[in-house]
């Protein structure tokens, strides 16, 4: 079924008004021996019937387990008012905000979530999405290539492998030149990062906090950077911001991030939020959609979308990016959770994060054999060494109902009894007290 | 409306997490915190929920209003897909499951949907294979175009120029350009498509491909499709098909068949997963045969015990173009969506989305200015020119629509027909909706030539024309209190 309104009669009398006896009259630009057969696709199936289907499919898959599972992404709660408000048909059912007058209600929300993305990172202005964490991150590369005209990028060692890995791949056919620097317990090495900063970098690539879930105040980083001309990039984790200093506080210059975790489901990888937030001085160089305010005739407050001279639509092939549909419904997901948490709230998850794994460190710690990786601070992620292989363990954690963490060993090899364990505010205190009896179990 | 941020107040609370059941941990040092708290909104629930529903009926959609933006395929999206789409055993998954050891066992629905309709898209397109993971339209141009520079770097082709319409979408240019490629227009011609001639006039060595919306934007079908292929092949070049109009040939044509190499898809045009005010989309890209080798890593393989698993080792991949396996919960919509119709039901979808097409361009040609006047397929380009010649532009056609309650048609693009205005109205309305939009068209174009100043005074309200000049002039795009 084709959800088509149109009855016969109605496509009977249609087809009278254009002289045709047959809509295959219409078809006929397509040259005869270009046209397809029958294909193998199946026939169509009642609304029922589909949903059995995808719900036998759903139930093949273990989401039962309890995650300490994070790398980026985390299992966070989300209030019920987000996706109630996200189902509406009026947010949902609309395409890019073209026509202003028509779409006032997403475009506001579009500037009140810009607002808010400015003030949980402390940079001046924001776009209105792109796709996620990762491919933020290449625009914001991108972006220093164009605002410097250099070729050098320094990728410190901290961000994440699954984003370092799609800088190679968009890269490969210009040229760029990537410098990565090591890290050291977990921590940016200050003496390497000053070595490789040159007069031909053009940024510096950070993440907070970085993979091994470890934080760090890169203010003088930023500071070495701006010595030689180069800008500096963070990529960071907005429940994070509730606690941690703000790429603007560190004087970044560029700050993006993945914005699953404010309110949106682990959903096997996406649709997930990219954010991007930098200096109002570069705002012209900023690829994305971007709303401002306006007035319409009777001079009350309204919004468009502004800059639109920077975007493939009109610029074509000289456009800051060729980014068109962003990922609009998911940044209104993160505005309404950010809503409702408020001040008060986001401050409050992210303390929860902070302690429980603090907490769960310590639980690990005093497991025999088990050894936390310290020296340096972390928020609510951290590397534990266990005596046996990472991978193997989580094998044997999985029977026991938990997704154990991630092992290190898949993309820093020298680190294969290393385990990244993530805890958020939905774990509890008993819960991570099993977790750990488990652990403790299997080894 | 006021900002949800003007609707704070000291103190109030939205939501509140339970409080700690640990110890009280010893705070982080000083030097690692943020100064000042993030000025979010304190507000309640009731104020959330009150402040974003009447956002909400501030917009036109299509589930409110008749919304024929050219290109775009504002088609009904099913509301069961919302309900599949959050079904726990797919939201709550997390992506990194399958990379943990026999954690592929732990994802085996998700990963046969992900193989299934990589397989559906391969057969309604007729390409080989599928990767998945391009994010939205553009994404999936830009990973094509990843893949032809793969394709021409293991040839050893020294190839700088890929061919693109200038009716193409913005994008194309865009995308080409990003990966490190010199854009040559083709132009239209008088038939409203690039014929081979023009073709065969920019054609040399240096020509990696060509990048083609079939049926254009114009809503034409290009007669010549296979020649120009065929011309593109002669000199080892690559036949990208722009997929945002695949709407209007489903069940009746396959870009395989055409002559193309590469194939992008828009699953939020075609396949009916809403469009979210500008996404999520998702953007899939097919290839053939000789392309399968440079897909993004990783691909999803069917193995011979009838499981699932995520193949990492692909010697000639361009690598990973997105954090995971795609737009999961996009994918899943569309997968549900093209089982719903089956094969009958998209041949439907483009019966009559070109029916309703024609039928719509029917009841106008007379009112305004036809550049192309052939039949159409999906979607159809008029002009307002003859309007213009009282002052009445295709951008006032388009907000007298709106006062009329109407989604007004994409405006100003194709770039070159001028004052143009492109109308889709896609397969699922009804012929009453065409007949209340067509005569609305008709009474604009009367008012055009008797009352041109009451269009120019469009809309009327409630929100009355913009000025995006002061926008763009006075860059306000975050809120500060005044005094600040």
């Amino acid at each position: 079924m084709a959800y088509v309104s149109n009855t016969d009669e109605e496509r009977r009398q249609m087809l009278d008004a254009l002289g045709m006896e047959s809509v295959d009259e219409l078809f006929e630009d397509i040259p005869e021996d270009l046209r397809c057969g029958e294909t193998d696709v199946p026939e169509g199936r009642s609304e029922d019937a589909v949903h059995r289907h995808l719900h036998w499919l759903s139930e093949k898959n273990a989401a039962h387990l309890t995650l300490f599972l994070g790398g980026g992404f985390y299992d966070h709660y989300t209030p019920a008012a987000v996706d109630a408000l996200l189902r509406r048909g009026e947010f949902c059912t609309p395409y890019t905000p073209y026509q202003a007058e028509v779409s006032q209600g997403t475009l506001q929300a579009i500037y009140e979530y810009q607002t808010a993305i400015c003030r949980l990172t402390g940079m001046e202005v924001s776009n209105a999405s792109l796709y996620d964490g990762g491919t933020a991150l290449y625009e914001a590369m991108m972006m220093a290539l164009r605002i410097t005209g250099r070729n050098k990028i320094i990728m410190d060692s901290g961000v994440s492998p699954i984003y370092r890995n799609m800088l190679q791949c968009y890269t490969s056919n210009l040229k760029v030149d990537f410098v990565e620097v090591p890290v050291r317990h977990g921590q940016t090495r200050r003496d390497l990062v000053a070595e490789s900063l040159d007069d031909e970098t053009a940024a510096i690539i950070l993440q907070n906090p970085n993979f091994f879930g470890v934080i760090d105040n890169h203010s003088d980083v930023a500071r070495m950077a701006h010595e030689v001309g180069a800008l500096a990039v963070m990529s960071c984790y907005p429940v994070s911001l509730g606690l941690l200093k703000t790429p603007g506080g560190m004087d970044m210059d560029i700050a993006t991030g993945e914005g699953q975790s404010l309110g949106l489901p682990l959903s096997f990888g996406g649709p997930y939020l990219g954010f991007m937030a930098t200096r109002r001085e570069f705002i012209r160089k900023m690829p994305g959609r971007i709303a401002g305010a306006t007035v319409d005739r009777e001079g009350n407050r309204r919004y468009v979308l502004t800059l639109q001279t920077r975007e493939q639509h009109i610029r074509r092939e000289s456009a800051t990016s060729n980014i068109c549909t962003n990922e609009a419904l998911c940044a209104l997901g993160a505005l309404i959770y950010l809503s409702l948490l408020g001040r008060e709230g986001l401050k409050q998850v992210a303390g929860l994060c902070a302690d429980k794994a603090e907490y769960a460190r310590q639980r690990l710690e005093a497991i025999p054999g088990v050894e936390v990786m310290r020296g340096a601070p972390t928020f609510n992620e951290f590397c534990v060494g266990l005596p046996i292989d990472a991978g193997e363990a989580v094998g044997r954690m999985i029977e026991q109902g938990f997704a154990a963490g991630f092992p290190l060993g898949r993309y820093y090899p020298e680190m294969s009894r290393y385990l990244l364990v993530a805890v958020t505010e939905k774990r509890t205190k008993a819960e991570i007290g099993r977790f750990a009896d488990a652990l403790e179990g299997v080894l | 409306m006021k900002l949800i941020f003007e609707k704070s107040q000291p103190g109030r609370r939205g939501f509140v997490f339970d409080p700690s059941d640990v110890p009280a941990q010893a705070e982080l040092p000083d030097e690692y915190l943020r100064d000042e708290d993030a000025e979010l909104p304190e507000v309640s629930e009731l104020d959330v929920v009150r402040h974003f529903t009447r956002l909400s009926q501030r917009n036109f959609s299509v589930d409110t209003n008749f919304y024929p933006l050219g290109s775009c395929t504002m088609k009904y999206n099913p509301k069961f897909l919302e309900d599949v789409a959050r079904l726990e055993g797919f939201a709550g998954l997390h992506p990194l499951l399958p990379q943990l050891r026999l954690g592929g066992m732990l994802t085996q629905g998700a990963l046969q949907l992900l193989h299934h309709a990589g397989r559906l898209l391969g057969e309604i397109t007729g390409m080989a294979a599928f990767t998945m993971q391009p994010l939205a339209g553009a994404h999936g141009e830009l990973t094509g175009t990843m893949l032809i520079a793969a394709y021409h770097r293991h040839r050893g082709n020294r190839k700088t120029k890929l061919i693109i319409p200038d009716s193409g979408h913005g994008t194309n240019p865009a995308s080409a350009a990003i990966a490190g490629y010199d854009v040559v227009a083709a132009p239209t011609n008088e038939r409203g498509v690039v014929g081979t001639d023009a073709v065969r006039e920019l054609l040399d060595d240096d020509v990696a491909g060509m990048m083609l919306t079939c049926p254009n934007t114009l809503g034409l079908f290009n007669a010549q499709v296979k020649e120009i292929a065929d011309l593109v092949h002669s000199v080892d070049g690559l036949m990208y098909y722009d997929g945002a109009n695949l709407n209007a040939i489903l069940g009746r044509a396959r870009p395989g068949d055409l002559g193309f190499d590469l194939v992008h898809l828009n699953l939020h045009k075609t396949f009916g997963t809403p469009h979210g005010g500008g996404g999520p989309g998702a953007g899939p890209v097919g290839v053939v045969e000789r392309l399968v080798p440079f897909l993004p890593s990783s691909v999803v393989t069917k193995r011979s015990d009838g499981t699932y698993a995520l193949n990492y080792d692909i010697p000639q991949t361009i690598g990973y173009v997105a954090p995971f396996y795609g737009n999961f919960a996009v994918i899943l919509r569309a997968y549900a969506y093209i089982l719903r119709l089956g094969r009958e039901g998209l041949r439907e979808v483009a019966d009559n989305a070109v029916l309703n097409a024609n039928y719509l361009l029917g009841r106008l040609r007379e009112h305004y200015r036809v550049p192309y006047d052939r039949t159409c397929m999906h979607e159809f380009v008029i002009s307002a020119s003859r309007q213009k010649e009282n002052g009445v532009s295709a951008l006032d056609v388009a907000k007298a629509l709106i006062d009329r309650g109407f989604h007004p048609p994409t405006v100003y693009f194709p770039l070159i027909v001028d004052e143009s205005l492109m109308v889709e109205p896609t397969e699922c309305e009804s012929k009453e909706t065409l007949d209340a939009f067509a005569d609305a068209m008709i009474e604009i174009a009367r008012l055009a030539e008797e009352n041109p100043e009451s269009l120019q005074q469009a809309p009327h309200g409630p929100v009355t024309r913009l000025d995006e000049v002061a926008a763009a002039r006075k860059l306000d795009v975050c809120y500060q209190p005044d005094g600040e």
